[in-house]
């Protein structure tokens, strides 16, 4: 009897524990685990995945992308003048930004205007554009200086950074400030007040959202949100995230590392499947502005040094979620072609001795190469190794200098010597939207002052110019082919082949759509 | 003793400048850069200059230290570089989950292990003793994230008695605050059991070596008097040190047990601040957790003089 009390309390307990750890989430609720935390809140100012993806659930864009790489209506229906020289584009009804007010023609222009200066793409198109202005309430007119015949492609664009809408008063901000408010028009509303760095960042269902009418495609089409909220919990342990999706706390985890997928593969309350079918390419960079990689030889004896295959095996592993090929653009774009592949194909050893014959052809002084290696990020911490062992073979010098990958992000702009924090070579990825033509690229800018690595190239430059001005698909594909050739034969970078990320959900969860970003509306349980 | 403690503060404000000044250095030496985390991998150099520009990072650092050092006194500790959100409501934020986990450890630390200190110095040599020193080698060596990931395996995942991961404020209802806290705070706290518990050991044995407890004995007190009013006492100086500076542990980060378990406390956010150079939540933090350690030093000496009554201050 004495015992009684604490045996009551003792299962009282238990039994309210196991309720409460039973709960099911309100069914309108979505929780999901993103590859990256959410911090910055301005979507023109960062390129990083995660801030494109909230960019797509807070903001919209005139235009969407869809499946098949067109350019359609969202915001505005568009007509183009039979000259190609004057773009009109329309607001469709019912647009209103989240704080009420409608969304009109000038707040429009004001965002173009921004986005024309902090986009890379955005500003070669400025170059071509002579004036933008909104003609009525609803009307924005974009008038060309010179053929561009980009327009469509640019304004409807996923990859970074979208020209995404804003009202007058946030795209008026300073150039390099953060807007001070996040104020869209999109599907979702973002929770300002529930927003904690680092923890979590929540979107509530936009109830005076208007989604267009037809199917939705990519980022085009209706977006139709089924959900009242959703919520991004930043979990940085992996094994953490997945133990809680199989419990039922987490929804979704858009990136699974493919080493853990067999862990909720076995569950059958969990699907996993690729929902961004493009990938990610992965790329060596080298640094042209100083030795060894000056020497055009050295860069060609490092190509044919590399392998795709094996740096792919070592990182991915399962050649389910890898492919191999030769284009710049990604292995599924329209773009795509082979040119090039010569550098890439036959076997390891053959490739093996002919490096080894061009780096001694080349005068190559035994200057050590350095490889920067990001410690911190798992996709990107293997190749520098394998690379530097492959290199070594081939008779480089290769000193792997280890750091973490805001460290290494830094040293890339640095053009100065090695003893001056220079560097030789590193590996990155990109988004395959980020790269899937020669203006948005910029991994085949030739103009030697571009992004890090810095290569030069007045041919390439050119091919890119008349890029701009093509005027059919076959035309640009031609002209990206060649453009795709001479990338190799100067040594730009090292293609190292393109991996799938993969995504676990509950299978509860239903409507997830394939898209160049994680896409939520459509989602319902 | 008033007068004690306020002089042991006002010593502690040269500390404090020297924290600040060390750390202000050591961050914007280090390599790394804030504008580059805002504008993202793809960025070119022209934005990120402009970002730079725009975050003051540009001026010559020994102006951005008396700017920062000057907001500091007025009590302004800025806003993240990179969120803009104020570093006092962020600091706010993550400071509950923090503490909840410290006091929770802490309270699971002090009712386990100083009865198992006690008891294995009680009954020296013997089985209970040789038991608890086995436990206790075993808290120490097994480090917690393997601790973490085997509660969470066992209790949370396989037989779904609690919550894999998360924190719920208490004000969110007692249970699912506790449901959430309890496995987090029993893997934080089993290297704290295992020092507590040893500490307690050594000190009562000491102590009870000592003549006045054979006096004790002799006079034909009861064990549980020797042990509590007589030993326990007299051996507290040590254990309270110790389970001192583990509170001040606890609260300045724990970033394995938070990461585990999901926590959204201090450690999280001091790496995640470290990893995206936002000095001003970094420094924040640093000159917070070197003032916890402060006050927290000055508390434990407080605490001899009511434990002993022969240590006085003045």
């Amino acid at each position: 009897m004495p015992n009684f009390p604490l045996k009551t309390l003792g299962c009282a307990v238990l039994a309210a524990g196991m309720l409460m750890t039973t709960q099911a989430y309100a069914e309108t609720d979505v929780t999901a685990v993103m590859q990256a935390p959410l911090k910055t809140l301005d979507p023109l100012l960062s390129t990083a995945q995660i801030v494109r993806t909230y960019g797509f659930m807070v903001f919209d864009t005139l235009l969407g992308m869809d499946a098949q790489y067109r350019p359609q209506p969202q915001m505005a229906d568009y007509k183009v003048s039979d000259d190609k020289m004057t773009y009109t584009l329309t607001l469709r009804d019912g647009l209103k930004w989240h704080d009420g007010t409608k969304v009109t023609a000038a707040d429009c222009v004001a965002s173009l205007q921004r986005w024309g200066r902090l986009d890379a793409a955005g500003k070669i198109m400025m170059e071509h554009v002579a004036s933008i202005t909104a003609s009525s309430d609803k009307e924005i007119v974009i008038k060309l200086s010179k053929p561009f015949g980009q327009v469509l492609e640019l304004l409807a664009k996923p990859s970074p950074n979208p020209p995404f809408m804003m009202p007058k008063r946030l795209a008026d901000v300073a150039d390099g400030k953060q807007i001070p408010e996040v104020i869209g028009s999109g599907p979702f509303k973002f929770d300002a007040a529930d927003f904690k760095p680092g923890v979590q960042a929540v979107f509530v269902k936009n109830t005076d959202y208007v989604p267009r009418k037809e199917p939705s495609s990519w980022t085009a089409g209706g977006k139709v949100v089924k959900v009242d909220k959703v919520t991004w919990k930043v979990m940085p342990d992996m094994q953490t995230a997945l133990n809680a999706l199989q419990a039922g706390d987490v929804d979704l985890i858009e990136q699974v590392p493919i080493d853990l997928l067999p862990i909720v593969q076995a569950d059958p309350d969990v699907k996993t499947a690729t929902i961004n079918p493009l990938g990610a390419q992965v790329t060596g960079r080298w640094n042209w502005k100083i030795p060894p990689f000056d020497n055009p030889q050295v860069r060609k004896a490092a190509m044919y040094a590399l392998d795709q295959k094996t740096l792919m095996e070592t990182a991915i592993g399962n050649p389910k979620y890898y492919q191999l090929c030769a284009s710049v653009y990604g292995c599924e774009v329209p773009l795509a072609s082979n040119a090039g592949s010569q550098y890439l194909s036959g076997s390891a050893a053959d490739r093996l001795a002919k490096a080894k014959e061009i780096l001694k052809a080349s005068g190559y002084d035994g200057t050590p190469v350095v490889m920067m290696q990001p410690t911190d990020l798992t996709i990107l911490s293997t190749q520098p190794i394998v690379a530097a062992d492959e290199l070594r073979k081939a008779g480089f010098k290769v000193d792997v200098q280890a750091m973490d990958w805001a460290t290494l992000q830094a040293r890339k702009d640095n053009e100065k010597p090695v003893s001056e924090g220079g560097w030789n070579m590193f590996f990155t990825y990109w988004g395959v939207t980020g790269i899937w033509n020669p203006l948005v690229d910029v991994l085949v800018d030739g103009s030697g002052n571009g992004w890090a690595g810095w290569p030069k190239d007045a041919k390439v430059e050119a091919l890119r110019a008349d890029y701009l001005t093509a005027p059919t698909l076959d035309d640009q594909k031609k002209i990206a082919s060649e453009i795709q050739q001479l990338a190799y034969d100067d040594g730009f970078y090292f293609n190292a082949g393109e991996f799938m990320s993969v995504a676990a959900w509950r299978t509860k969860l239903q409507g997830i759509q394939p898209g160049p970003v994680t896409l939520f509306w459509g989602i319902h349980k | 003793m008033v007068f004690y403690f306020i002089r042991r503060l006002l010593l502690a404000l040269p500390v404090l400048f020297f924290v600040a000044v060390f750390v202000f250095l050591l961050l914007h030496l280090a390599p790394g850069d804030p504008a580059q985390t805002i504008a993202g991998d793809q960025a070119t150099p022209a934005q990120v200059a402009a970002i730079r520009k725009s975050l003051g990072l540009d001026a010559p650092l020994v102006m951005q230290f008396f700017d920062w050092f000057k907001a500091i006194v007025h009590g302004n500790f800025g806003t993240s570089l990179i969120s803009q959100q104020s570093v006092l409501t962020q600091i706010g934020q993550r400071i509950g989950p923090t503490l909840s986990l410290a006091v929770t450890a802490i309270i699971i630390t002090i009712v386990v292990s100083i009865p198992l200190g006690i008891l294995a110095a009680w009954r020296h040599g013997g089985l209970i003793d040789r038991c608890v020193m086995a436990v206790s080698v075993i808290g120490f060596s097994v480090p917690i994230f393997v601790i973490g990931y085997i509660l969470i395996g066992v209790i949370a995942v396989h037989f779904r008695l609690l919550p894999v991961q998360g924190y719920k404020p208490i004000s969110n209802g007692f249970w699912p605050f506790l449901s959430r806290i309890i496995l987090p705070s029993i893997a934080l706290s089993s290297t704290f059991i295992a020092l507590v518990a040893r500490m307690t050991r050594a000190a009562m044995l000491e102590v009870l070596r000592e003549d006045f407890v054979r006096t004790a004995r002799a006079k034909g007190l009861s064990e549980r008097i020797v042990l509590f009013r007589h030993a326990l006492r007299n051996a507290a100086i040590p254990i309270l040190t110790v389970i001192g500076t583990g509170f001040a542990m606890m609260i300045s980060g724990v970033v394995v047990t938070e990461t585990v378990f999901n926590i959204p406390g201090l450690g999280r956010l001091v790496v995640d601040s470290v990893l995206s150079h936002d000095y001003p939540v970094i420094q924040s933090i640093i000159l917070l957790t070197a003032g916890v350690y402060v006050v927290i030093n000055l508390l434990i000496d407080l605490s001899y003089a009511v434990t002993d009554p022969r240590i006085r201050y003045k």
